[in-house]
């Protein structure tokens, strides 16, 4: 049963190890602005020059 | 109103979705209403950038406005206060721009790098509508990254606040995010050891208890220390000044929880209460973390250094050279273009003056000022450039002079419910554990202290600390949903004390998109086409209004067009020469009635149409309901010739005050006090600013939430505006919440007080009751608020 007592160390160090990703995500500034990031995912990446052209003056 | 069916297809600048004039601005077989638009998507397809328009339809804002001057950016002292941070490399700023609404603003302005490699970085935040640019100033200059933002239409808001009261930037709630999960984190892990105990440790696992002990209280010591810190300062603070708050009988919890725990655990007698204590102040920290949650991004505590402008352009020998504000001068000559605001009280000294001041007035219609007349701070120089002497320093102008009024400097908290009940509550749980540990004193010292720090712990008003919170919190959001947007929580505890309220008029009641015109004389729908065609062409408010009032589609192209701004328009239209605008203008005698369009059609006169003031709608009934339970009064500033019409709405005429400076109203709120009102005021503009913050509750109404609003508790869409009768129901229902949730979980703590005096409360039993009674809580205000909601149709 002396498992246990490396088990729980073992656990409990890696819980810390969350908590302190959750820190240096937080002085970051990750959580300042919970909006704009997911707006910014959803843009497309860019288009190649010339098919660019293309496909503006299909539209309407 | 006539209606007109016309074949032409309705269509709309590709830009920014205004209807397009006659003639429209063509550019790659697309349409613009006006060349600012044009100019915008030429820019944006010279960079490839035309993504722009493919992200929303028209994302673009009508440029039909002056352009700015943005000289004063070069003055290196001007531009370090602005700047969050510069070295000989790189600087980085951090700019406010009202017009971002949508993705594909964040789209464009996060590529600003492709319009010049020496911008590198720029970052948007929607919700403040902000963005924060990193460039290289060896390669441009903070006017150039500017000039481009207004270039492509998103021209940045610099106010004289930005340099004043730089924000520092708030930490605040990011240490309680981080306090938060501290706490969580050990709760997790304690529960997670203190299971075994719930469940009974068979014989041969009993080495693990005082194992799983001493784990349990190095997790209780960064709560204890870390997360809970502020809980005992707040109490220590308190104690000192002598006032019992609600954080006094949760510290003491705390404490004694945890010097019992080590207690119990050092000398193996127990498991100890690390588990409550944990779960304690993670529900506190979130309770106060959800009564924290306001919106940042709207201001609350505007003032005219928010409005006013950063620099100056001074005239000294001729020369024009940017000022900063703050160095102006008595004696300084200064020019003033079109557009701009006029920054202290002035005389005029050259060029035609027409002052729109309806940011302090609530007044759209523009003021004419002669030379050698004195010009107050705070009007908009509607027509050309014109040169003023000021004769008053900035702070010292008529309008400016409010803010050094002692009403500024400080304002009373408001005084909550949790915070009044909170001092008998402590003086009876103290009162309750001193009987129960002198009734077992004389007969067994070990329960005398078992029941003393049991009826502490116990009685640790965790439920009752989180139901204000919570039902606040709750309102808070029903109330956003609305419109309705308050400072913060303790403002609904305030609204529903109010007796007496006060508006003011223009702007606050009077409805700013005029409701209509009347017509006076003799016009055709032709013609009337032809005037609808021709106001098109002009930005003046006056020429929109009636635009929108006649609500016709383009039909004719404009020829000859001619606009004195504020003045009036003339052109050709469909072979006939058209002239609109104000008496003066066309010559006309006629005397001054307001906001008056004459209409001259090949040099015959047609008569003329008066913007008529109305009400916003729902006014009168709000008056009578309002009427029935509070005082009403009104401020205006006006003079009264709308005082006939007002009479009807408010039960008592000499509550009526017309011609009211921004001073008499701040007096007239206080006078009001002083016989013991509560009063909560409805203002709109700086004029009211003094009376805003003096009331004791001041609601700003506005049309535009991101648009100026002066200093308040409150800001209230002005389409909500008939909902107020509703809001001070719920407010009142609010606290009615709150009441009942104290009774709910002062019947929770009876139960375990109960167990607790006899000494007979166990560790498990305080680990149930206390999240049972948390949870309880959190369900039933969020569920009675929203029923409230829901029964004063607010959801």
């Amino acid at each position: 049963m002396n498992m246990i007592y490396i088990l729980i160390g073992f656990s409990i160090l890696l819980a810390l190890l969350f908590l302190l990703a959750f820190f240096w995500a937080s002085k970051s500034g990750q959580n300042d602005d919970l909006y704009t990031p997911g707006v910014r995912i959803l843009f497309d990446d860019e288009i190649p020059h010339s098919d660019k052209k293309k496909s503006d003056e299909d539209q309407e | 109103m006539m209606e007109k069916t016309s074949s032409s297809v309705e269509t709309i600048c590709y830009h920014c979705g205004d209807t397009l004039p006659a003639k429209p601005y063509l550019a790659d077989s697309k349409q613009f209403c006006c060349l600012g638009c044009k100019g915008v998507y030429q820019i944006l397809s010279s960079h490839n950038l035309s993504n722009y328009y493919a992200y929303n339809n028209v994302p673009g804002q009508t440029q039909k406005k002056a352009k700015q001057h943005f000289d004063y950016l070069d003055d290196p002292g001007i531009a370090a206060g602005l700047v969050d941070y510069t070295d000989d490399q790189v600087t980085t700023i951090t700019l406010f721009i009202p017009a971002i609404h949508c993705s594909s603003c964040i789209w464009l302005l996060e590529n600003l790098h492709k319009f010049s490699h020496s911008i590198f970085q720029s970052r948007i935040d929607f919700l403040k509508k902000q963005v924060a640019i990193s460039f290289k100033n060896q390669e441009i200059s903070l006017r150039k990254v500017v000039e481009l933002l207004e270039a492509i239409g998103y021209e940045p808001l610099i106010s004289l606040q930005d340099v004043v009261k730089k924000q520092q930037a708030d930490h605040s709630e990011r240490n309680l995010i981080t306090k938060i999960a501290v706490a969580g984190f050990c709760f997790g892990n304690v529960m997670l050891l203190s299971f075994p105990d719930y469940f009974g440790l068979a014989n041969f696992e009993q080495e693990f208890k005082s194992f799983f002990g001493w784990i349990n209280l190095a997790f209780a010591l960064p709560v204890l220390l870390y997360s809970a810190k502020d809980y005992f300062s707040s109490a220590w603070n308190n104690l000192k000044r002598g006032v019992l708050n609600l954080d006094f009988p949760l510290a003491l919890g705390i404490a004694v929880m945890f010097i019992r725990s080590v207690a119990e655990i050092v000398t193996h007698t127990g498991a100890g209460f690390v588990d409550t204590l944990c779960s304690l102040v993670f529900f506190l920290l979130i309770g106060k973390w959800m009564q924290q949650r306001t919106y940042h991004y709207l201001s609350f505590e505007r003032d005219y250094r928010s409005y006013f402008p950063v620099a100056v352009t001074l005239i000294k020998k001729g020369e024009e050279k940017p000022l900063p504000l703050n160095e102006l001068k008595i004696g300084d000559r200064i020019l003033i273009r079109s557009h701009e605001i006029i920054p202290a009280d002035a005389i005029l000294l050259k060029g035609e003056a027409k002052l729109d001041f309806s940011f302090v007035t609530g007044e759209s219609v523009p003021v004419e000022k002669v030379l050698g007349e004195v010009i107050y701070a705070g009007g908009r120089q509607l027509t050309g450039a014109i040169e003023l002497e000021v004769i008053k320093p900035v702070s010292q102008s008529y309008l400016t002079q409010l803010w050094n009024n002692d009403t500024f400097s400080q304002k009373d908290s408001i005084k909550t419910f949790s915070d009044s009940a909170s001092k008998y509550f402590s003086i009876v749980l103290l009162a309750v554990a001193l009987c129960a540990g002198l009734f077992w004193l004389n007969t067994d010292i070990n329960r005398a202290v078992a029941s003393f720090t049991a009826v502490l712990i116990i009685a640790c008003p965790c439920a009752l600390a989180l139901s204000s919170p919570f039902t606040l919190a709750a309102v808070l959001s029903i109330f956003d949903k609305n419109k309705f947007y308050l400072k913060n929580t303790a403002v609904i505890e305030e609204m529903a004390r109010i007796d007496t309220v006060v508006f003011d008029k223009t702007g606050t009641i009077t409805n700013p998109d005029a409701g209509g015109f009347v017509f006076e004389g003799q016009l055709s729908d032709l013609e009337r086409q032809m005037v609808c065609d021709l106001a098109k062409n002009s930005g003046h408010p006056l020429s929109r209004e009636l635009v929108k009032y006649l609500n016709l589609p383009s039909r004719f192209p404009v020829d000859r067009y001619m606009e004195k701004v504020g003045r009036g328009l003339s052109g050709w239209v469909n072979g006939h020469a058209l002239k609109l605008g104000s008496a003066a203008f066309l010559n006309l005698r006629d005397p001054d009635r307001g906001s008056v369009v004459h209409i001259v059609i090949d040099e015959v006169y047609k008569g003329y149409f008066l913007a008529r003031q109305t009400w916003r709608p729902g006014f009168k009934q709000l008056a009578v309901t309002l009427g029935q339970k509070t005082d009403l009064h009104l401020l205006s500033g006006d003079h009264d010739h709308d005082r006939q019409l007002l009479t009807p709405f408010f039960p008592r005429a000499q509550q009526l005050h017309f011609r009211q400076n921004p001073q008499d109203k701040l007096n007239y709120i206080r006078l009001l006090q002083e016989s013991g009102a509560k009063v909560m005021m409805f203002g709109d503009g700086l004029n009211d600013a003094g009376a805003l913050r003096q009331s004791d509750l001041g609601i700003a109404v506005t049309d535009n939430i991101n648009n100026f609003s002066p200093g308040c508790d409150a800001i209230l869409d002005g389409m909500a505006f008939e909902k107020i009768p509703q809001f001070i129901k719920l407010a009142k229902n609010a606290v009615k919440v709150i009441h009942m949730s104290f009774v709910i979980s002062l019947l929770y703590n009876t139960v375990g007080l109960f167990f607790a005096v006899q000494g007979l409360l166990s560790p498990l039993m305080a680990a149930i009751l206390m999240p049972l009674s948390t949870i309880t809580i959190i369900l039933f205000t969020s569920i009675t608020a929203r029923y409230y909601a829901h029964l004063n149709k607010l959801l």
